[in-house]
């Protein structure tokens, strides 16, 4: 390792790396391919290391919970790299910001937010074997060229692999950012192509690679129990009983923080009060929750009915504005007041659970002075910092490792179980396993927050949409802000494209936590958006595809150059390609229908038509679902495609059945028999098209989920006539078959 | 003191005979494949084959796994080569987070064993106890037809990763 070769290995990595060596040597995990490379040699930089048995290195930064980018941040090193696929190994990176910057899974940005950087360092990378062969064989570095895996010089058809070269190549100065030429689109050899996902093959053998996995020497097994009245805390429990149970280890109070947990990803160091029960193994632990009794003291605990909150948000959102404004463009009022026509309709969700199917869990191992943490978190570098505050240590007595998660749609961005688990070490003066059971996180989620949309539209007597009224009935901890994901979205459709548009808001009490589910906010912005046009397109008896087309008004691209804006022509593009995949207008027969959705979020533009049919007992059968989407670039086709359909199966899960209920403070569903996931036999069809497009990637995770739930309600209106405005369909006794 | 075959092995268990299979096989045999998704026989995470059936172990005590025969995703297939079913998994690129996917090939594999050339509604019906949460089903259902022999396929030209 050179001195030039920025910024370097430092021991303290090289300790991290040596961790996961320990654990494997105690049976516990492999992580990808770490266990092969102990000590990374020949680094040409943070992210790639050559061995000299060719195997090509390549550090996979952010978390991946099931989104595939462990695959495709690589595959995008590799592309620069000019790295034969076949050579490549993938691990997970060290958590460290000042080599990978901000190391997090959320907002579908992994690929956008590191596109550039990744092509940099591997054509930095490439450069420094280039000038290594240069060198050794005195030639004009000019006559050099790479093909995968290997540096050829052209006129004497002399080659040397990688492997031979990276040696030399360490000492190289690393290129500057400009020095480097970025490959051509049309000479990718690997981008745009289908990759099989780097973990498919630990994953098909069962290899321990996954949070609860994780074992480390002299390892405990902790269950914790919490008040099921959310931000309830304990006052006694019979811990002298339970800690008499045979295997049981200890059990004690940890007091905790009353009061509902918030979803400040930064800066919360909540722990809610509990009791820890400690075994010598995990059923032990479970089991012995059977025998303790709490106490709780629920004073500063919610004390949410969600049918209350529901009854009240309606009946304001009933209302045609709120009690406050949030936006005025154009002239509402007199809009309303010269359409032809008025359109109204309310739309509600419901709280809904992420369920992701790995319930958390975190070994941790903290003493006075260092913690050390394994977890699948979506934010380790806020694990790291929020342990170090709560802790009152510095950020380097936290060591962070990341862990493959058994799924994330956001629920993993909180760290409040990496806290749990580390307190309960502490306290045990051991590393301790903390397992959470399937009704511990259907119990203590991070909700999607409910959302109520007053909507109303002026039409002209042409059809034409010349006003747009929306209430946003928002819940509210504090009556001052929105919860997470119930706020007003910002600025995108209608603004600037429907003339007049009025945006207000009321506040609903609630305290039950809410945080990020897959697309926040844009999921069920899109339902009641969606469905609304639909609405707005049969009142003015026009085709839905035609209205929706005029709706989204001029080319214009809201903020130009910033991807994460609306752009109206990609939108078009995206509607007229899936409609035309479709067969939009051809003949359907009687209890068919098909319906359309559009939405633009995490940089996507993406269109969906669903087909369904309903019958006399009101089954839904989702046959087949058309996605087109213009993301960009593609960078792993398999693996986007892969995110699509799983995109509209969950769309179609949720919007199916899913449902979290309250009563005093205390969520009532508690495993899969009342909270039903979709399965195998319910799952429709489903067509991707990504669209040609020279944009630059964005991520796949989230922009294909929004669109599935308008699509098919609209597709159930076309199908019996009958208008979904509430979510799950469940309660206006819709059942997905 | 309980014995039974795991992936070919005997062993015997001397704990609390009605602790379920499930975190016997992972905490006592340390074989982590297997995994906890609910713990109440709904999600299908833990599937284990007993006797060659697909069996939901977190509902399972290890007491009813008396002499019989234990099989874990570790031992389906060989070091060597993966099971059929295995290699359609990787072929096809179904995993996405793949914490069901053990679970899932499980139940395929009882399938397969059974009915070699399983239909479509055979894979429905066999497949339907087993949740995956990302939603990777078509794919899913593709791999098994696959090797079932009534080929829906696609995504075949999927380059594989060195692994
Ligand atoms: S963990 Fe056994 S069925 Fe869910
Ligand atoms: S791949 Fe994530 S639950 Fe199936």
């Amino acid at each position: 390792m050179s001195a030039g070769a920025s910024p370097g290995i430092k021991r303290r990595d090289f300790l991290r790396y040596s961790s996961f060596g320990l654990a494997l040597s105690s049976g516990g995990i492999t992580v990808l391919a770490a266990a092969k490379t102990a000590a990374p040699a020949n680094s040409l930089n943070p992210y790639v290391m050559i061995h000299d048995d060719g195997r090509i290195v390549i550090a996979a930064p952010n978390p991946d919970v099931g989104q595939g980018v462990n695959t495709a941040l690589p595959m995008i090193v590799a592309e620069e790299l000019d790295a034969d696929w076949q050579d490549v190994e993938v691990i997970l990176a060290p958590i460290d910001a000042s080599r990978y910057g901000a190391q997090f899974a959320g907002g579908s940005l992994s690929v956008r937010n590191r596109w550039d950087e990744l092509r940099q360092m591997g054509a930095a990378a490439r450069e420094m074997l280039l000038r290594s062969a240069a060198q050794q064989w005195g030639v004009p570095r000019v006559e050099l060229t790479t093909q995968p895996s290997k540096v050829l010089h052209t006129p004497s058809g002399r080659t040397a692999s990688f492997a031979e070269l990276v040696a030399a190549a360490t000492e190289q100065p690393v290129p500057a950012d400009g020095e480097v030429v970025l490959k051509a689109r049309a000479d990718y050899r690997l981008l745009g192509q289908r990759v099989v996902n780097a973990a498919a093959a630990d994953i098909v053998r069962g290899r321990p690679i996954f949070g609860i996995d994780v074992s480390v020497p002299d390892m405990v097994y902790a269950t914790y129990v919490k008040c099921p009245q959310v931000g309830g805390v304990p006052k006694t429990a019979n811990l002298d009983e339970v800690k008499a149970l045979p295997g049981i280890l200890d059990a004690f109070i940890i007091a905790g923080n009353a009061g509902p947990p918030s979803f400040d990803l930064r800066k919360s160091i909540h722990v809610a009060g509990g009791v820890a029960i400690v075994a010598s193994n995990t059923w032990v632990a479970i089991k012995a929750r059977r025998s303790l009794q709490v106490d709780w003291d629920t004073s500063a605990a919610s004390t949410d009915d969600s049918r209350a909150i529901e009854a009240t948000a309606l009946s304001a959102a009933g209302r045609p504005t709120g009690e406050r404004d949030v936006k005025r463009l154009g002239d509402p009022d007199s809009a309303f007041a010269k359409s032809s026509s008025i359109v109204s309709g309310v739309y509600a969700t419901d709280f809904v659970s992420h369920a992701q199917l790995e319930p958390q869990s975190c070994v941790a191992h903290a003493t006075s002075t260092e913690v050390e943490v394994w977890t699948s978190s979506q934010t380790p570098g806020f694990a790291q910092s929020t342990l170090a505050k709560l802790f009152e240590l510095p950020a380097e007595a936290i060591a962070v490792h990341q862990i493959r998660g058994g799924g994330g749609f956001g629920r993993r961005l909180s760290n409040e179980y990496v806290r749990e688990a580390a307190v309960i070490s502490k306290h045990m003066g051991k590393p301790v396993k903390l397992q959470w059971m399937r009704e511990d996180d259907m119990a203590f989620d991070f909700y999607r927050s409910p959302a109520y949309f007053g909507l109303q539209a002026a039409l002209s007597e042409t059809g034409e949409l010349t006003g747009w009224r929306n209430h946003v009935v928002s819940v509210s901890s504090d009556g001052e802000e929105a919860n997470y994901g119930a706020g007003y979205r910002g600025y995108n459709f209608p603004d600037d494209v429907v003339p007049n548009v009025h945006i207000s808001q009321t506040m609903v009490a609630s305290k039950t936590p809410t945080g990020a589910w897959r697309a926040p906010i844009s999921n069920v912005y899109a339902f009641a958006e969606q469905s609304f046009l639909h609405e707005l397109a049969e009142a003015a008896g026009k085709d839905h595809r035609d209205f929706l087309m005029a709706a989204l008004g001029a080319d214009k691209w809201f903020k130009p150059d910033d991807l994460a804006s609306l752009n109206t022509v990609r939108a078009r593009k995206a509607i007229a390609a899936v409609t035309q995949a479709a067969g939009w207008g051809r003949a359907i027969p009687k209890g068919r229908g098909l319906g359309l959705g559009f939405f633009f979020s995490h940089a996507g533009h993406v269109a969906e038509v669903a087909e369904v049919s309903v019958n006399a007992d009101r089954q839904v059968t989702v046959h087949e679902v058309w996605v087109a989407a213009d993301l960009g670039q593609i960078v792993n086709l398999s693996g986007a495609e892969n995110q699509f359909q799983g995109s509209i199966v969950d769309g179609v899960s949720a919007l199916a059945d899913q449902r979290i209920s309250i009563r005093s403070g205390a969520i009532e569903q508690t495993n899969f028999h009342q909270y039903p996931l979709l399965r195998l036999p319910q799952s429709p069809k489903i067509n991707v098209e990504f669209l040609a497009s020279d944009y630059p990637p964005s991520g796949a995770g989230e922009p294909a989920l929004p669109p599935v739930a308008p699509a098919i309600c609209n597709a159930v209106f076309n199908a019996c006539g009958e208008r979904i405005r509430s979510l799950p369909i469940s309660r206006a006794g819709f059942k997905v078959v | 003191m309980i014995t039974f075959s795991l992936n070919g092995d005997s062993v015997s268990f001397k704990g609390d005979p009605n602790t379920p299979l499930l975190w016997v096989i992972r905490d006592d045999f340390k074989l982590k494949g297997s995994k906890f998704g609910c713990g109440a026989g709904l999600c299908g995470a833990c599937t284990m084959h007993l006797d060659g059936a697909a069996i939901k172990t977190c509902v399972l005590p290890v007491a009813a796994a008396a002499n019989k025969k234990v099989t874990t995703i570790e031992g389906l297939g060989n070091p060597e080569a993966l099971h059929p079913l295995q290699a359609a998994w990787v072929k096809h690129n179904v995993p996405q987070c793949g914490y069901c996917q053990s679970g899932q090939i499980m139940a395929a594999a009882a399938l397969i064993a059974d009915k070699p050339d399983a239909s479509s509604d055979d894979i429905d019906q066999a497949m339907s106890g087993n949740i995956c949460r990302c939603g990777c089903y078509p794919r899913i259902k593709a791999a098994i037809a696959s090797v079932a022999g009534n080929s829906q396929s696609y995504d075949a030209t999927a380059v594989e990763a060195t692994s």
